[in-house]
């Protein structure tokens, strides 16, 4: 069934229903069962208006990004230049007695592991599985804040792969505030600028530590995931 | 087995006489109204969202089949394999044979409903793989064998005191009732099941045509480990999945979180659109995607219930329905509960088995009201019955039917019947609800109302004299 030329053709008779089926014309949503001719698809540019309000400007951006971060428990730093970060950055590998890292190459993480010091394994090029699991924290940088959600964007590409951000206990987030970008819509444009011509083969959105409320719909964090996550911010 | 509509009956009236149920559901529930309620005030227009939202999914549905090959072919060109499945058999075929080309041993699969409806662990465990969910609740509901209770919330009938119990007996675990460590067993259980995993599956939240992404909605972790170690990822999704743009997730990324579980935006949103690439240091090698249509085309066909297929899956139904609060998950027997559940199950697997379950409703529009995409939920509730009735009529209703038009169109037929209504009605008491009474099914749980001294008419008489 899997090979040759079967599923071509249930690609055909799956797709002629489907033609067959939208001869009948279906009203469109919110016309009280009007059937509206040549309807050419929502207005994308008012999505931002309905969502929830984020100013424009830098001290909003950072003040809407901190507030979500409060509410979702993600360790969120904004810092006045990279030596601070630096800074942060080793005070939370003494306090949470970090022995091994894992990271991937850029100049920004490359800098930042070199001062920690610590071994490190770099994702790039290909690692192993048991060895990630074993290191107390993945550091990687990010594409994208987004302050209205408190959410962090990175691909596959350029975070470190699909595991860095997911696999082990603690996700460390090193940012530029420049990277901070005002909405979920905004936050779309960039990606589809950045990769337009050549997408990743995993772009994430992650807001907030890993958590789950399955049992009696109680908040639990890191119930896969990472049961920390940071975000250290530069200006 | 029994027929659908008997299990609906004596499971529903075991479940709304359960008290204990009771108080689990509507205590998880209020708590989730409260946060629903926070999350869309947020919104500068949750009404204008809605409207937006429920346009974007008109136009992915009402040119599905473009927009299905544009995703197709997008997802090709970056190396994924897509295979179209007509039937749930097809689609259990499909998988099954990667699964069996890969001479897989174990097999780690994060929540999807279409797998559910597809009965795709069964079958694989029957070809000998080992299936283990992963996401938290599904991972319970499994272990105890049974269906998911909710399609957002898989596991919230149990208390974790049940939960404990459960990972006593089949983990070996200590007994604790803290939800925490009890999270922390699960999640060591399946840290292993990860890493030595040959196949990863996973279902889709949206299919981006434009791009050639699934999208998926998480908040543990559970799948993007599962897209992220395995040597071979398969996801699986029905083809109503649809959005045109890679931008339409800003949208509907916060409205499902928000209308879901009042999040703003689920913890994990991570769009997949191919194997490992060249420049790339991780993932599967190779990557499935399953197109499933199942019926779905047959709702497609139907213009005036089509915007069933617009659903998101968001659970906010289920939710706030007066039924699916009393009688539960379970009851209803089918893949997809509450207020949506019962409208599509009659396309998806026969009106005439299945036309109970839009019987069964209150018809009180709450499920409209709250539905992100706006699908008309309680008038196809409507719609169904009128099709099932149209389809196979009751010749009993009719009769009764003709005999009260006949009745309420002759006033000396109608005054005769109240008189026998006043004198019998002190008799009637005694046997109203009891074995005697002809119209027991309904009169059993209600109280028969007292007949009025004066009606309306002789008020009336009374007053204009
Ligand atoms: S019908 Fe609407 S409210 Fe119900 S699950 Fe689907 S999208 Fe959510």
């Amino acid at each position: 069934m899997v090979e040759g030329t079967e599923p071509m053709s249930e690609r055909e008779r799956i797709l002629g229903r489907i033609r067959e089926a939208l001869k009948g014309r279906a009203p469109l949503p919110g016309h009280h069962g009007e059937v509206v001719e040549n309807f050419a698809g929502p207005e994308r540019e008012t999505f931002s208006q309905w969502l929830p309000a984020v100013g424009n400007t830098k001290k909003a951006k950072f003040e809407a990004f901190a507030k979500a971060s409060a509410d979702l428990k993600t360790d969120f730093r904004h810092v006045a230049d990279e030596a601070t970060m630096i800074r942060e950055l080793r005070s939370v590998a003494k306090e949470e007695g970090w022995i091994k890292v894992a990271s991937h190459h850029t100049d920004l993480t490359d800098m930042a592991c070199g001062k920690l010091g610590l071994p490190t394994l770099w994702t790039d090029g290909g690692y192993d599985v048991n060895e990630m699991e074993s290191c107390d924290v993945g550091i990687s940088v990010c594409d994208a804040l987004v302050a209205q959600t408190g959410t962090i964007v990175l691909t596959s590409r350029t975070g470190g792969g699909r595991a860095l951000s997911v696999l082990p206990p603690h996700h460390v987030v090193l940012a530029h505030s420049k990277q901070m970008v005002r909405d979920l819509p905004a936050a779309f444009a960039l990606l589809k600028e950045r990769f337009g011509d050549g997408f990743p083969s995993m772009m994430t959105l992650i807001t907030g530590p890993s958590r789950t409320g399955d049992i009696e719909r109680i908040l639990v964090l890191g119930a896969h995931g990472p049961k920390k996550l940071t975000v250290l911010c530069h200006d | 087995m029994s027929s659908p509509v008997s299990q609906f009956k004596t499971d529903a009236t075991a479940k709304a006489g359960d008290l204990r149920h009771r108080g689990l559901i509507q205590t998880a529930l209020r708590k989730y109204e409260i946060v629903r309620d926070v999350r869309k005030g947020a919104f500068q227009d949750w009404e204008q969202a809605r409207q937006s939202a429920a346009e974007t999914k008109f136009f992915a549905i009402n040119h599905l089949d473009t927009h299905l090959v544009e995703f197709a072919e997008k997802l090709e060109a970056r190396g994924t394999k897509v295979h179209w499945a007509s039937t749930a058999s097809q689609a259990r075929e499909i998988i099954g044979g990667i699964i069996k080309q890969k001479q897989a041993k174990s097999v780690v699969k994060s929540k999807a409903m279409t797998a559910e409806e597809i009965h795709l662990n069964p079958a694989l465990e029957k070809l000998g793989f080992e299936v283990v969910e992963s996401d938290l609740g599904e991972y319970i509901v499994q272990l105890r064998e049974e269906a998911p209770y909710h399609i957002v919330f898989p596991a919230m009938h149990l208390t974790r005191a049940e939960i404990s119990d459960l990972f006593h007996n089949k983990l070996g675990s200590p007994e604790t009732h803290s939800p925490e460590e009890l999270t922390m067993i699960a999640r060591d259980a399946l840290r292993e099941k990860y890493i030595t995993a040959d196949i990863g599956i996973t279902g889709a939240n949206f299919a981006i045509a434009e791009t050639g992404m699934i999208s998926v909605t998480e908040n543990e972790g559970n799948a993007r480990l599962s897209a992220a170690l395995p040597k071979t990822m398969i996801s699986l999704l029905g083809i109503e999945k649809v959005l045109p743009k890679l931008e339409d997730l800003a949208l509907f990324l916060p409205m499902l979180a928000t209308a879901g579980a009042g999040q703003q935006i689920t913890c994990y949103n991570t769009m997949y659109g191919g194997p490992r690439q060249a420049d790339e240091c991780d993932g599967p090698e190779e990557y499935h995607v399953v197109l499933l249509d199942n019926r779905r085309t047959e709702l497609l066909a139907d213009p005036e219930q089509r915007d069933a297929l617009h659903c998101i899956r968001c659970g906010a139904c289920l939710n706030v329905c007066p039924i699916f609060r009393n009688v539960g998950g379970h009851t209803y027997g089918t893949t997809y509960s509450g207020p949506i559940g019962s409208v599509i199950t009659p396309h998806l697997r026969g009106l005439q088995d299945w036309k109970h379950l839009s019987n069964s409703s209150s018809l009180c529009g709450a499920c409209t009201e709250t539905c992100p995409v706006k699908i008309d939920l309680h008038h196809h509730l409507l719609h169904n019955r009128r099709n099932a009735s149209a389809g196979k009529p009751s010749v009993l209703e009719r009769l009764a039917y003709r005999i009260y038009a006949i009745a309420v169109n002759t006033p000396g037929f109608w005054g005769l019947g109240k008189r026998i209504g006043r004198l019998a009605y002190p008799f009637a008491r005694f046997f109203s609800g009891t074995i005697y009474d002809p119209a027991r099914a309904w009169t059993k749980t209600r109280d028969l109302p007292p007949m009025p001294g004066q009606s309306f008419k002789e008020w009336w008489k009374e007053r204009n004299r």
